[in-house]
């Protein structure tokens, strides 16, 4: 087994507000190997942006509380020097974010946005960081690169910014890119030629890739493995074919209830998880924190389920026995698959 | 860029001619009173009255009268004030104009260096006690009136401390340029630092808000997960797009007190500039002068503007196209 590229320990994120401590991140731990593709997934609050801004330390609210380790090539990232982490920053692991329109300084170009990135990290001169900046665009297809690397983020579209800010991600050739929501703010076709460029990045250039979605569909097609996280916790993870295939937990059957079926039972409408998403605000949390929207829920999910391997490689966190998991799913399931 | 420049000094041109325009038409076309009666000035007498309405053209159509006007003014620049009998008008204006604006410039170079400072130390310093402390000094700086700041520092420099610490202090008054740069600045160092500190705490306010909203945009947190220093975060990306504010701020500021805003300031240190000859003349209704410095004032308004426009399609680049 190879060395994991990123490892997270236990990792806590809580945030002191007016109304009392809101933990937004709830003890998780993963690791990423080098080259693979992980999809984290969950509904919105769920704490994946959270959990991924704090491996870069990118969260900087005086009233955030950071607990636990992140590890990257063996170095703990939440506990290295200011230098040191803005030495992996850009460098060793980029950062795609959801909105394009805002993630470019408008009042810069699309070149002087690439240049800044590589000369933070290489003494290069400004003539061969423009150079390296237009076949960047090139590779990330931006056509006419020479003349558009001189056009501000204004004169770009949502879906040739967001390229812009993938161009400007791979700049220095980063071993891990984390891309929290590149798709959500485009449109479809565009939405699907960008996932179709990480992908083809990602096999050029072998870099590992979090992606960061609530989109079922989009794992599906970007993933090696899957993380589903709910309420600031991990409650299942495994590859993608066991996940999509046969997802072990309940708040996952819920997420592959709401996207269209390939195989044909087409859905005519998605449903949807009954209730509402756990507030990151509720004290009671030393419990399965689904319970509430499960229609499985004992007295049994409390005290809080541990994350469970019960095959190798496929890992849960709920109390039903897993032999008895299959029946359920298809219980599960099927009020969904039926409503046609 | 050349093309939006030439663009906004065409647009710079025609508003003067509208505002020339304008001026006359409330000046000599504002029905049921006539006008040379009320340039002649009060208790004008009857050849007095012949004379303004022979040189001024009342007797003809509206355009030569406006053309007879601007010829006045511009070209023979021989229009005279009929109140203070027989001086001259645009000499006065000509020799008040060095005064604001040696007064103006020099107290925006000031307040623009003092706040952008004040700006970025209180943003950096956001939860730490330097932050409060800047703002602080930026309220009193904006609440101090300008008349009541210049008499202390008169108080303190021309008598009670005159004599040991500001000995140094000139007596109160312009020097021009002529006399030397460095006689020129000591006048008016006081005067600058007066009217300086009311702006600068304004800017530094202003910018401080600007600043810290930039602080919370997507675009710092890329630059930040980039790898990019912190300094750098906060000059090239935070302030950078925050001077976009500021600029537009210091062109209706800078035009006001050049326009005769600067006029409290004046009086307090008995600068002879715009604002003190326009109020000086609306005191004894002199209405030659107080055209000329309307039109005069209305020039650099519109000069500093223009300038102010380039500054900002330089900063901003998404105005450069409009
Ligand atoms: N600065 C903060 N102060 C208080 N609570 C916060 C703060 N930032 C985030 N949170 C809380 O942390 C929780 C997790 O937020 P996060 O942005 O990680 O969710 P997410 O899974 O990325 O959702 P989305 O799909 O909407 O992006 C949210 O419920 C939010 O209320
Ligand atoms: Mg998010």
């Amino acid at each position: 087994m190879s060395e994991p590229l990123l490892e997270v320990r236990n990792l806590r994120v809580s945030f002191r507000t007016r109304t009392g401590t809101v933990t937004a991140v709830d003890g998780i731990s993963f690791t990423v190997d080098p080259g693979e593709v992980v999809g984290l997934v969950g509904e919105s609050g769920s704490g994946k942006s959270v959990s991924m801004l704090t491996v870069l330390r990118l969260i900087d609210n005086p009233n955030c509380v950071i607990e636990g380790e992140v590890l990257f090539k063996g170095n703990d990232l939440l506990t290295m020097s200011d230098a040191d982490l803005r030495s992996i920053r850009g460098r060793e692991i980029a950062m795609i974010f959801q909105d394009p329109m805002t993630a470019l300084t408008p009042v810069y170009t699309a070149g002087w946005h690439i240049s800044e990135q590589i000369r933070a990290h290489e003494k290069v001169s400004k003539k061969a960081a423009n150079d390296r900046a237009i076949q960047l665009l090139t590779s990330v297809g931006i056509p006419n690169a020479e003349s558009r690397v001189n056009s501000y983020p204004h004169e770009f579209s949502g879906g040739m910014r967001q390229r812009v800010v993938i161009a400007m991600a791979l700049s220095c050739n980063p071993s891990l890119l984390i891309a929290d929501e590149p798709t959500t703010a485009l449109d479809v076709t565009i939405q699907a030629q960008i996932l179709e460029l990480l992908r083809d990045l990602q096999s050029e250039f072998g870099a590992s890739i979090v992606l960061i979605t609530h989109d079922m569909g989009v794992v599906s097609q970007m993933a090696n493995r899957v993380m589903v996280m709910y309420g600031g916790r991990l409650v299942e993870a495994g590859s993608r074919l066991d996940v999509m295939r046969e997802p072990a937990h309940p708040y996952t059957w819920g997420l592959m209830g709401s996207i269209p079926p390939t195989d044909g039972t087409r859905a005519v409408r998605l449903a949807a998880i009954p209730g509402a998403p756990i507030s990151p605000s509720d004290s009671d949390r030393d419990r399965c924190l689904f319970a509430p929207r499960c229609t499985f829920a004992t007295d049994s999910c409390r005290p809080q389920p541990g994350l469970i391997e019960h095959r190798p490689g496929h890992s849960d966190a709920c109390i039903i026995p897993f032999s008895e998991r299959a029946q359920r799913r298809t219980e599960a399931l099927a009020p969904m698959r039926a409503r046609t | 860029m050349w093309r939006f420049a030439g663009r906004r000094a065409l647009a710079a041109v025609l508003v003067l001619f509208a505002i020339s325009v304008m001026v006359f038409l409330i000046f000599f076309a504002t029905p049921g009173a006539d006008p040379a009666a009320r340039i002649a000035g009060r208790n004008a007498s009857q050849e007095t009255l012949a004379q303004v309405r022979a040189s001024f053209g009342f007797d003809k159509p509206m355009y030569m009268q406006y053309g007879l006007m601007m010829r006045h003014l511009f070209i023979d620049r021989d229009l005279t004030s009929f109140v203070n009998r027989g001086s001259q008008v645009i000499p006065q204006i000509t020799q008040a104009i060095p005064v604001t604006l040696s007064l103006v410039i020099g107290a925006a170079v000031i307040w623009m260096v003092l706040g952008i400072i004040m700006g970025v130390a209180a943003t950096a310093g956001r939860g730490t006690a330097v932050d409060p402390i800047i703002m602080v000094f930026g309220v009193i700086g904006v609440s101090l009136p300008v008349y009541w700041l210049g008499e202390v520092v008169n108080l303190i420099t021309q008598s009670r401390l005159h004599d040991s610490w500001f000995a140094w202090v000139p007596p109160l008054g312009y020097a021009p340029l002529s006399d030397g740069v460095g006689t020129w600045a000591l006048h008016l160092v006081l005067p600058w630092m007066t009217l300086a500190v009311l702006y600068a705490g304004i800017y530094a306010r202003v910018l401080r808000s600007e600043m810290v909203g930039a602080m919370n945009e997507d675009y710092v947190r890329m630059a930040r997960a980039k790898g990019i220093g912190e300094g750098r975060v906060l000059i090239r990306h935070a302030l950078r797009t925050s001077l976009i504010v500021i600029v537009s701020l210091f062109g209706l500021d800078f035009g006001a007190l050049i326009g005769g805003a600067a006029l409290l300031t004046e009086v307090v240190f008995g600068l002879q500039g715009v604002g003190k000859l326009t109020y000086d003349s609306l005191q004894n209704f002199d209405l030659p002068v107080i055209l000329g410095c309307v039109l005069y004032a209305a020039f650099f308004v519109v000069v500093a503007n223009f300038i102010v426009d380039l500054a900002y399609a330089w900063l901003d680049p998404r105005v450069r196209h409009v």
